[in-house]
């Protein structure tokens, strides 16, 4: 049988790695390739990679011999796709099937949309038939309104559209999203846990899959989201840049309660 | 293989199709140590010890660009009669039927008897996207070494192989499907093992190594 996901989202603002609450404070953790490269040592699952800059410009601020200067988001994910043998997502600020194809050759499999769905949603349908809905992911950012989970636009300024999240992400699969990757603005960053009645919601009204990100802070979150959903994939980003080992020791505790994940391992390559 | 082809030192030829995941499938040959090119000149094809068609996509769309890219007639020359090891990924390998049914019907390269339909499921969500293990029901040559049995799927159809000897292992997503088949040189993945960690590139290196 299928296997449950764990996802590691990487978060990539002007070529740093940094971490978001609420999804307004961002805080830079470190050099972006060699994050990936410990991920590819940690034998993950699949792995997210989101450019959430604002603007064009992408320096590690290194010139010494170790560190290669990147300058864009595309030589970064050259850089990744040669040392990571794994599923690969790459988003942020996709406007056209000519950035889609370009990532999808660099080595990415699946490419994840946000704000071009919103302000044109025929462009979901338009890349989804180019490259097949399985290279299509959709992300849907939500803040509750009163009692209604609303889908948010980011850019160009955070502004709440006239969608409820369970009719636009129904529409998404209708244009041919492959997946839908979810985020809550209420619960980004915060550590205490996810919304379970958001992703509940969400993964009722949708027939492909859901990957659900926001608000792990320990072991028991994603647990308690396996116990009280019917997700088999779960993503967080902070949770995994903040305890050593992070994803093997999630993986393992997740195994060892016999929830059907693939098991830890350490990556002990050798021909 | 030949006793010619093992003499020489590894070349792997990717045939290109405009499929999607080249680069990966590149890379990760790269990373195994094996000079390898991404071509479907002749000269190359004739060059190389082992043949590989990756694939992401649809079944019909594929064929029409292989059918347009490939020098096919070359290619069969070198699979049937020169026996070069040839593995087809994921659509590369539903492409070895000898019909397809994505979209509509379509004539696949006939290389190994079968038909390429659609995944029965109920409530499982379709496409298959994951992990998911293969259950081994003959052990070959690139199934060697490897770490575990999990390798990682993207895809909505399956290669119905109608000779059960051509099935090399299965796995379950609703019902059982072939997974890892083979004839002769030829071997057909439905998984991506360039996406697979170690235990694709340990059967990625079989192949090089051992087929």
């Amino acid at each position: 049988m299928k296997k449950i996901r764990i996802i590691p989202v990487l978060l990539l603002k002007n070529g740093w790695l940094v971490q978001s609450r609420n999804f307004n404070t961002f805080e830079n953790i470190g050099n972006p390739t060699y994050a990936v490269q410990r991920f590819s040592e940690w034998m993950c699952d699949e792995i997210v990679y989101l450019d959430i800059s604002t603007d064009n410009t992408y320096d590690l601020r290194r010139n010494d011999i170790n560190y290669n200067n990147r300058k864009s988001f595309l030589e970064i994910i050259k850089d990744v796709s040669k040392v990571s043998f794994m599923p690969l997502t790459v988003g942020g600020k996709i406007n056209s099937l000519k950035k889609i194809e370009k990532y999808l050759k660099l080595g990415a499999d699946k490419i994840s949309i946000n704000t071009m769905a919103i302000t044109d949603r025929k462009f979901v349908n338009k890349a989804a038939k180019e490259f097949g809905s399985q290279s299509i992911v959709v992300s849907v950012d939500v803040k509750k309104y009163k009692s209604k989970y609303m889908v948010m636009k980011n850019k160009p300024n955070q502004s709440c559209t006239e969608f409820e999240v369970k009719e636009w992400v129904k529409i998404m699969q209708e244009e041919g999203a492959g997946e839908i990757l979810l985020n809550s603005y209420d619960k980004d960053g915060l550590k205490k846990g996810y919304d379970i009645n958001l992703i509940d919601l969400v993964n009722k009204s949708i027939n492909i899959p859901l990957i659900p990100i926001g608000g792990a802070g320990k072991l028991d979150h994603f647990s308690a989201l396996l116990n009280k959903t019917k997700v088999d994939t779960i993503a967080a980003a902070n949770f995994f840049h903040h305890y050593d080992q992070s994803y093997y020791l999630l993986k393992k505790h997740l195994f060892e309660k016999k929830y059907n994940v693939r098991k830890h391992e350490f990556n002990t390559w050798s021909k | 293989m030949t006793k010619y082809l093992k003499s020489k030192k590894p070349f792997v030829c990717i045939l290109n199709y405009g499929s999607g995941n080249i680069t990966s499938v590149y890379n990760a040959i790269k990373f195994l140590g094996y000079s390898t090119k991404v071509s479907n000149n002749m000269s190359d094809i004739s060059k190389s010890t082992h043949l590989i068609l990756p694939g992401v996509g649809a079944f019909d769309s594929s064929m029409q660009k292989i059918k347009y890219k490939l020098p096919l007639q070359y290619l069969k020359k070198e699979i049937f009669k020169n026996k070069k090891p040839f593995l087809g990924i994921c659509v590369g390998m539903q492409v070895l039927a000898t019909f397809g049914y994505e979209f509509k019907k379509t004539k696949g390269l006939n290389y190994i008897d079968g038909e390429t339909i659609k995944i029965k499921t109920k409530k499982l969500k379709l496409p298959h996207i994951g992990w998911n293990k293969i259950k081994i029901l003959k052990k070959i040559d690139i199934l060697e070494n490897l770490n575990n049995k999990d390798f990682y799927f993207v895809h909505s159809y399956y290669f119905k192989a109608k000779n059960k000897n051509n099935i090399i292992a299965t796995t379950n997503y609703n019902h059982s499907f072939p997974s890892i088949i083979n004839k002769n040189n030829i071997y057909g993945v439905q998984f991506h093992p360039e996406k697979s960690l170690t235990n694709g590139l340990k059967l990625l290196n079989n192949f090089i190594k051992n087929c």
